[in-house]
Formats: C-alpha cells, structure tokens, sequence
C-alpha cells in the first residue's frame, strides 16, 4: 500500500513544482485592476503594482516571477498554500485580513468612493432599494453590506464586470476604491460617470501581503520599500501613472 | 473542520439553497414547454421543420452554459439597441438573464431527449393510431407523446439533476444562489473547505430528494408499463 | 463587430490550453472509470462500497463545486498523503492539475456508469467460453470483455467528453488562463463582451463539431464486422 501511495504521489508530481527556499521570490497578483494590475495583450501582467514589485526586488537584488492571473476570491488562500510568496496586488490592510496574512508598511493610501452616471440625482444619503454595486472580497464590498442599509448589493467576481454593469447600468452606483475609479473615469467607457459625493475615508492603506511566518520577507520588503522611496524610484512609478501622489 | 463557522453560516445558505432551488425548478418548467414543439419539429419529415430547430439545439448544447450566461448578461449589454428597448426590463435584471439562459440551455438538451423518445415510439402503435383514423394531432396528442414522454423519464430526470448543477453558475452574474453564498461567505473567513464542504452536502441533499421525488413520478406514471 | 484588436494569438492560446485541460482531464477520467467500473463490479463489499459512495457523491454536486474544492482541499490531502509515506517536503498543485483533476473525477464517476453498463452487455456466453478455453480471468477481460465493451461504451465516453469540453470552461473561474480566461481578459481591454464571448462560442462549437466527427469514426472503427440492426 505504501509502494502505490509512494507512486501515485510520485506520478502527481511529474506536473506539480515544489516550494524552495532561495531567493527566487514568487509574487501574486490579480492582473485585473487596472491600472495597477493589469493583463496585456502578449500575457503579460503590467500596472503600478507590477512596476512597485519590480523595483522592490531589483532593490533586493532578488530573482523575482510575477504569478498572474490569479483569482481575487482566493488570492490570500493561495498565499497561505505557499503557491507564492508576496502579494503585491493592491491589497488593503485589514483587521480581518490581518488575521489571515501579514503585512508590510503601506505602499499607497486610498479612499472609497462612489461612482455614477454624470448628472444622475443620487444622493449618497439616501440609496435604499437602489442597486450598488461592488466586487466581491473587497473592503467596498464590506462597505456596500456592512455600513449601507437596505440596497440592492450586487457583488461581481471581477472589478471589469462591475463596470459593464455601471456602464449598462444594471446598478446605479458603484462602490470601489477611488484611484482605479480616477484612471477608468480617463477612460472611454468612464467618459459619462463621476465621483459621487465625498471620499469615503475608512483609513484605507494598501500594503504587500506575506505569510505569518515570513517576517524576514516582511523586513526585507519594508527596507527595500524605504529605499526606493528615498531613491525617488517611487516617485518616478507613481508619476507614470497618477499626477499626483498617492502615498 | 471548523463546525462552529458551518453552524453559523446555516441561515445564509438556506437563503441560497432556496434562490437555486427557484430557479431550477422555473428554469425546468420553462424548458419544458420550449422542448415538447421543439421536440415534435425535431422528428419531423419535413426538412425545414427539422433543422431550423438544430441550430437552436445545437447551439445551447455545444456551448458551455457559461459562455452562454456571459454572453447574455454582459453581451447583451453592449449594444444601445438593447439598453434603450423595451428588451432592457428583461436583461437588466440578472435574475431573469439566468432564468432565460437556464430555460432554453435546459430547454435544448431535453428537446433532443424528446425527440429520441418520439422516434423510438413502437411503430406498431402509431399505425393502430393511423388505422384507427385518427388525425395527426390526435395521434400526437394521445399515442405518441403520452408515449414518447413516459419512455423518456430516466433521461429526462438525468437532465433536471444537471439542470441542479448547472444552476451552480448562477452566481457569476451576481445572483445569491447557494455557490454565491458560499464564496462570499469565504470571502470574509477564509474558511475555503468547510464552507465548500457544507454546500457541496446541501446539493447532495437537494439532488437526493429529487431522486426520491422521481423514482415516485416514474413509478406512478408507468404503472401500465410491463415492457 | 469581429475585429479581435490584437487579441488573437490570446485567444488561440486560451483555445489550445482549453484542449489540453480536456485531454487531461479525459486521461485521468477514464482512468478513473475504469477503476470505478471494477470496483462497483467486483466481489468485495468494501470495493464496492467505494465505487458506489463515488459515483452518488460526485456525481451529486456540481463541477464547478467539485473545481473549488479539488484547487483548495487537494494539496492538503496530497501534502498528508505525503506525510504517511514519509515524504517530508511540500507539495503544491497549479491551476492546471487542480483543473484537470476535478473535471477527471467528475468524469471518471459518470465514466464508471458507463463502463460498468458496457461491460455487463457483454454477452455472458462468450465469458463462459472464454474461460472454457482455460483462459485465466485476467486474459478473459483483456482479450474478450474489454475490446467488445469499448465498442459499446465509445458512444456514452463521447457524449462524456463532450461535457468535459465544456466543462472546461469552469476552470476560468479559478483564473487557469484557458479560452473563458483569456476571453475576460481581451475584455477587460477592450470593453466590447459580446464580441468575445461570441467568438469563443463559435470556438466552443468548432472544437464540439471535431469531437463528434472523432466519435462517429470512432464507432464506426469499433463496430468493424459487427452486424447492426436496420433503423
């Protein structure tokens, strides 16, 4: 019985790699967040977090592979299974989160807003049995069924579904992290919406993801983030893509 | 296993289970009446009646039912043509997207099982129909279909429990069916397996009593049947 | 309406990937099938227990189900599995093994419905000859049941396949970049989803329409010399 344990497992590993030490250091991310990940038309992920965990790794001079796509839903689990090593994937420091990863210092800040159609009466007061919109295992998402009573939530697997029900306009508001929200309102099919009412200030600081046990990685991340921010090689990615700065 | 978690999730996954169950069982009553005229033109003489249908069939069984759900949901949405229509009421909602998908997905693969059914009545008995003088309608109405129906009950009853699991792929276009409830609620505890684990036992459940319901509906309506 | 804006060679890619997942996932099924057949057929209660709480349970629940649990649940299995053998490292699973291990399962279940009706078909006669030849039962299946059931199962394994084809679909939505996958992705770019939910519809039925030209060639190979009934 031990022989054909011993086989079968043997046979499944023709397909499967092996987890190792070293310095190759693996890094997930969802390559559906525009424009911060984002997947291009060779397959290839690119975007501002893409950008920050090159930099990160080429400051600690350590052999890195990008991991995308990945599934938002399962990003943390798949971190726990040790199928990569970091998150970098614009991901927000959360209690609940805590309790599952750690994480570095903060690489961005955020805001949620909402978003709706240029000139449409909403009023972010008032939305009860309006349809609003967010992705799902998102702190928006919270947001929409924790603090706002009585909508319609409508949770999407993907934040690109979220905004072909916005444009369509399936739900009439979305609820989603405000700097993505700016780079799609640039964009073609954002041209008729706007930022409704205030940013919503829920503390939001995004930071890279590690395991529990991983707090060398941790420090590493954190020194290398440091320098590249006092090297103003941060400063150079974030200009690529905001006009402003979002640390 | 973290049983506490699975006990404290109950509520939402019967508010899941009941969503799926809704649309399942709208979806196969809508699919039906779709298959039975789809079925009859299926095994018709007349060329044009029996492959324009095909495409239809073709179609919804040669793609995957999530393709098909996409294509309605965010497809549909695309063109302004839709969204300024009276159309828009319908597509708007993912509610009826799905159950519109669902019913003519469901709808396909059972006019093809109708129809085999249809073409495997004994032909003796359609000839005693004709021997009796009985009308084409007639003779659909009182020997093929009753019989055509009855053969086709273990296939039919198959094609309900894939119509189940089918149902599954709901959540993709926002709806709250058991596996949407299911990954949402994984999404704020992280308790992948427990929580797949206690809804992968909840449509155990629901495809188990089906089965009991069927055997029953079988049971009953071959009574008469001793070939 | 069908201009593909440079998303093409994506496209072709997620169509070959969404072959290969079908192909894998056959392997494992009819390996699966098999075993499950012989199980559900054999002498032993406890084998036959097994095949029978297989079949019911997986082919209970859904596939997509069945993908979800498979991509989170099996490296723990695999990993403890492991450990009983004294393995001591880690084992991870990609996308693509967890894909094409649940559609295996799922397939492999409805796979042993089908071998196990085949095999039974096979007229009792020609067991009982076979073994009045002095064949050991060992050659009795290799050289007279199996040939003859895979003649009887090919028309149930190429309906089975054709439900893995687009089955595969399912894996997308654990991000394995096939055909749906990259479809979202083109999309995601371009904003137009009808257009490329469209295209690989069309994609889904040509690779159907390859595999049902394959299944009647495959019958009609099988069913050499085999005198059939007049419709």
């Amino acid at each position: 019985m031990k022989k054909i344990a011993l086989a079968f497992v043997a046979v499944l590993g023709l397909g499967v790699g092996m987890a190792n030490a070293g310095d190759k250091i693996r890094i997930g991310t969802e390559g559906a967040y525009p424009p911060f990940n984002n997947i291009d038309k060779a397959g290839k992920a690119i975007g501002f977090d893409v950008d920050i965990a090159n930099a990160l790794c080429a400051e600690m001079k350590a052999d890195c592979e990008i991991v995308a796509p990945l599934d938002w839903d399962s990003i943390i689990i798949g971190l726990n299974k040790k199928k990569y090593d970091a998150i970098v994937a614009s991901m927000s420091i959360t209690p609940e989160r805590l309790k599952a990863v750690s994480f570095s210092d903060p690489y961005y800040s955020n805001n949620l807003t909402m978003v709706a159609k240029k000139g449409s009466s909403v009023d972010p007061k008032n939305l009860k049995g309006k349809a609003v919109g967010a992705q799902r295992a998102t702190i928006a998402a919270n947001y929409v069924t924790d603090t706002l009573k009585g909508v319609d939530a409508k949770l999407y697997d993907t934040q690109e579904n979220a905004y072909l029900d916005l444009t369509s306009g399936r739900v009439e508001v979305l609820v989603s992290d405000k700097l993505p929200a700016y780079d799609w309102l640039r964009s073609e099919q954002g041209k008729g919406f706007e930022f409704v009412g205030e940013a919503i200030d829920v503390n939001d600081k995004i930071g890279i993801a590690v395991r529990k046990k991983d707090d060398e990685l941790r420090m590493k991340i954190n020194a290398a983030l440091k320098a590249i921010v006092a090297n103003g090689k941060y400063a150079e990615i974030n200009a690529k893509y905001f006009p402003f700065s979002i640390f | 296993m973290n049983w506490e978690e699975i006990i404290i999730a109950l509520p939402k996954f019967w508010g899941g289970a009941l969503l799926t169950m809704e649309l399942v069982i709208l979806a196969c009553l809508a699919g039906f009446v779709i298959a039975v005229p789809v079925a009859m033109m299926r095994a018709s003489q007349n060329w044009w009646l029996r492959n324009i249908p095909l495409i239809y069939t073709f179609f919804f069984r040669g793609t995957p039912l999530l393709v098909q759900l996409f294509l309605f949901y965010y497809g549909a949405a695309q063109f302004d043509v839709v969204r300024e229509s009276f159309l828009w009421i319908v597509f708007k909602e993912a509610y009826w997207c799905a159950l519109i998908v669902f019913a003519l997905n469901t709808g396909a693969y059972t006019a093809e099982i109708f129809r085999g059914a249809i073409q495997t009545v004994p032909h003796g008995e359609v000839e005693a129909g004709v021997a009796m003088g009985m009308t084409k309608s007639t003779l659909y109405r009182r020997i093929v279909l009753p019989r055509a129906l009855r053969m086709a009950l273990p296939s039919y009853g198959n094609e309900i429990i894939l119509m189940l699991k089918s149902s599954a792929l709901a959540y993709t276009i926002t709806l709250m069916d058991l596996t949407g409830v299911t990954r949402t609620i994984i999404a704020r505890n992280y308790l992948a397996i427990e929580m797949y684990f206690t809804a992968g036992v909840i449509y155990l459940i629901l495809t188990f009593i089906f089965i009991q319901v069927w055997m029953r509906v079988e049971k009953r309506l071959l009574r008469f049947q001793n070939t | 309406m069908l201009d593909l804006q440079g998303f093409g060679p994506q496209i072709a890619f997620g169509a070959w990937m969404t072959v290969q997942v079908a192909v894998g996932g056959l392997a494992i099924g009819l390996i699966l099938g098999l075993m499950g057949a012989a199980a559900k057929l054999s002498a032993n209660p406890v084998l036959r227990w097994t095949g029978q709480g297989y079949t019911t349970v997986v082919r209970g629940i859904p596939e997509i189900l069945m993908v979800l649990l498979v991509y989170f649940g099996g490296e723990d299995i695999l990993n403890r599995l492991a450990e009983t053998v004294g393995y001591d490292g880690y084992i991870e699973i990609n996308v693509f093994i967890a894909g094409i291990t649940a559609l295996g399962l799922s397939f492999g279940a409805y796979a042993t419905e089908v071998f196990r009706g085949a095999i039974q078909s096979v007229p009792v006669g020609q067991i009982e000859a076979a073994t009045a030849c002095g064949m050991s039962s060992r050659q009795v299946f290799l050289r007279i049941t199996l040939p003859q059931a895979m003649r009887l199962a090919i028309p149930g394994l190429g309906n089975l396949f054709q439900c893995l084809l687009k089955d595969t679909s399912l894996v997308s939505l654990i991000a394995l970049p096939e055909l749906m996958r990259n479809s979202s992705i083109a999309i995601s770019n371009t904003r137009e989803p009808f257009t490329f939910y469209f295209i690989a519809a069309l994609i889904y039925l040509a690779i159907t329409c390859v595999v049902l030209v394959g299944q009647l060639y495959g019958e009609r190979w099988a069913n050499k010399g085999v005198r059939q009934a007049n419709s």
